[in-house]
């Protein structure tokens, strides 16, 4: 901390942090205390949330892990500076076809973002959010940034704002982000402890100067909690991301939850950490592994007692377009976009956006209807399954199309949203159907039924070989009616002797990249 | 000693340009590069380079040697 003092008011701002910390103690979301369980949190509904929280994350598929199925987002890459480096990311390497944070194709100036944004808009009217991610830190580049949101808020009104940062700089604007209409913040924290941030960064940019070691992880983790606490004051929903390092931050995330739970976070994201050599990143060259799909539950299993727990992140570019599960970046490339005779049709945006909450309800009311039913049966069991769909609530995926699966926790209290797994990754090669089915096993092997809505005989019978029952008689259903449907005949196949239930393994999460859609 | 931009290791982020006290820094054709003749290696305004202190990418902000006062007298 001596490191800052004196050196200006940012320096005096991060000493702060820490008398802040009793003072927001207390706060947090509201909703959480009184049932004990994630009650506001990324699989929360209406009927959880006071109105005016509802009301902000309804059609935002990044708060809302109902609303992800049903709405779309788009980043606009306008911010390519960043203030930090982290061991995870490589700035260098850039592919069109491929997925995560911190990769963009082109870079985008204030006004070519508007202009991408109405074309967006009035291709894909469900597109709600719009939000800035980098490929860079936002507030690295305060400038391109605030302009963007200035011309989008009068361009096109309907459409929220958010914006996903490191922190290092939010303490210094958080009142323009409120000025800004910006209703939602992400901030990537990933330790409180600066032995362990030492491990994550090797330095930040600061007050003019590099902090590198301790000192560069302890300014940043003071200017993360400090620029939460602003934000949670001042009413602006907050999310944190964190990356699940193994050994290096994955047993400490359960303190930053705390952490960040005490200072007004709505959400906590735990990502798996993608590590891969070829992406030139520091930790994908020493070999740091991410986490298994069980070790990621089990985290997040942890932390949802403190915390609402997002599971349904794509870990997407920062020019992604489209659903969560989905990327049309590379229709709305600025070349396109220039061209395209844009008209903004708010009313024609609204009607579209009318017939998605009635689906919405319809969808609601008919798993409420299938739950009650399950409610009589008693057993111990509880197991997951894996879902293709292409979005709207529906088993609507033929498996070998399928880029992921949903994978939902099946017990007698209901169904659980527990994340999805990407099986489309590079490695499978040229080598075909073999290799592709292994990728698809290995993603959903702890898995008992896999859902979809068609599939081949010689799939099916691999599948069978692997344990895990292949389902397509319900074909274009809901899908939570449907698994909750399954899992009563299955609680009677085992009652009456029929099957046996037998726990399953572990399953892998990507460590590559994914391809975008084909 | 003013500071260069090597090129081909440059991302294009544009994280020095609005730090250059001077104003030496610019895009030009997909990368940066600094007008020499403004450079004072941030002397006089901050304790480092701020090019160098920002830049994401280690070894691309560097001293340009290749200037006349760099080489023996001939």
């Amino acid at each position: 901390m001596n490191a800052v003092v004196g050196r200006g008011k940012c320096a005096k701002a991060a000493v702060g942090a820490s008398k802040m910390v009793q003072a927001a103690e207390h706060k947090g979301c509201r909703t959480s205390s009184n049932s004990g369980q994630a009650s506001c949190g990324s699989r929360a509904g209406q009927a959880d949330l006071p109105t005016e929280i509802w009301e902000k994350v309804k059609s935002h598929p990044c708060y809302s892990e109902e609303a992800h199925h049903h709405y779309a987002r788009m980043h606009v890459a306008v911010a390519p500076a960043c203030n930090i480096q982290c061991n995870y990311c490589n700035r260098k390497y850039d592919c069109a076809n491929e997925s995560r944070p911190g990769v963009v194709s082109e870079k985008l100036t204030p006004e070519q973002a508007v202009k991408k944004a109405l074309a967006v808009a009035a291709t894909i009217p469900q597109m709600t959010v719009l939000g800035i991610a980098g490929p860079g830190d936002p507030l690295a580049n305060p400038e391109k940034t605030f302009k963007t949101f200035e011309l989008v808020a009068k361009a096109a009104p309907d459409i929220k704002l958010c914006l996903s940062t490191n922190g290092l700089s939010l303490p210094d604007y958080v009142d323009v982000i409120a000025k800004s209409k910006v209703d939602h913040v992400t901030i990537t924290i990933n330790m409180i402890d600066p032995e362990i941030g030492a491990k994550i960064y090797p330095w930040i940019f600061f007050n003019h100067r590099r902090y590198t070691g301790l000192d560069a992880a302890r300014v940043l983790a003071d200017r993360q909690l400090l620029g939460l606490e602003m934000l949670s004051e001042r009413g602006i929903l907050c999310k944190v991301n964190s990356v699940m390092i193994p050994h290096i931050n994955d047993g400490h995330l359960v303190e930053v939850n705390k952490a960040v739970k005490s200072r007004g976070a709505f959400l906590h994201n735990i990502m798996p950490l993608i590590s891969a050599p070829e992406y030139g990143t520091v930790f994908g060259l020493n070999g740091q592994r991410g986490p298994t799909a069980q070790e990621l539950k089990a985290l997040q299993d942890a932390c949802e007692g403190e915390m609402n727990m997002m599971r349904h992140c794509r870990q997407c570019r920062a020019d992604a377009v489209g659903l969560l599960g989905e990327d049309r970046s590379a229709e709305f490339t600025t070349d396109r976009v220039m061209k395209m005779d844009v008209k903004y049709d708010l009313e024609m945006r609204k009607a579209y956006q009318d017939r998605v909450e009635d689906e919405r309800a319809a969808k609601a009311a008919a798993s409420k209807e299938e739950l009650g039913e399950l409610a009589g049966a008693a057993s111990e069991i509880s197991l997951l399954v894996a879902v293709a769909t292409k979005g709207s609530g529906l088993i609507n995926e033929h498996f070998g199309h399928a880029r992921e699966f949903q994978v939902y926790e099946l017990s007698t209290s209901g169904t659980k949203f527990v994340g999805h797994r990407r099986v489309d990754v590079y490695c499978q090669g040229g080598d075909g159907e073999k290799d592709r089915l292994s990728t698809i096993i290995r993603g959903i092997n702890d898995c008992h039924a896999v859902f979809v809505a068609k599939i081949g005989g010689s799939p099916k019978s691999n599948l069978i070989k692997a344990g895990i029952e292949p389902v397509d008689q319900y074909a274009h259903e809901l899908f939570e009616k449907s698994v909750i449907s399954w899992f009563r005949s299955y609680l009677d196949r085992v009652k009456s002797g029929e099957i046996q239930h037998v726990k399953r393994g572990d399953a892998s999460i990507r460590q590559k990249a994914v391809i975008s859609a084909a | 000693m003013p500071f260069k931009i090597i090129a081909s290791q440059c991302t294009s982020c544009s994280a020095c340009e609005p730090l250059c006290p001077n104003v030496a820094i610019s895009e030009k054709a997909g990368s940066f590069v600094i007008e020499p003749a403004k450079c004072t290696e941030c002397i006089g305004y901050f304790d480092e380079p701020q090019c160098v202190a920002a830049c994401p990418v280690d070894n691309t902000c560097v001293v340009d040697t290749s200037l006349a006062r760099y080489q023996a007298p001939a």
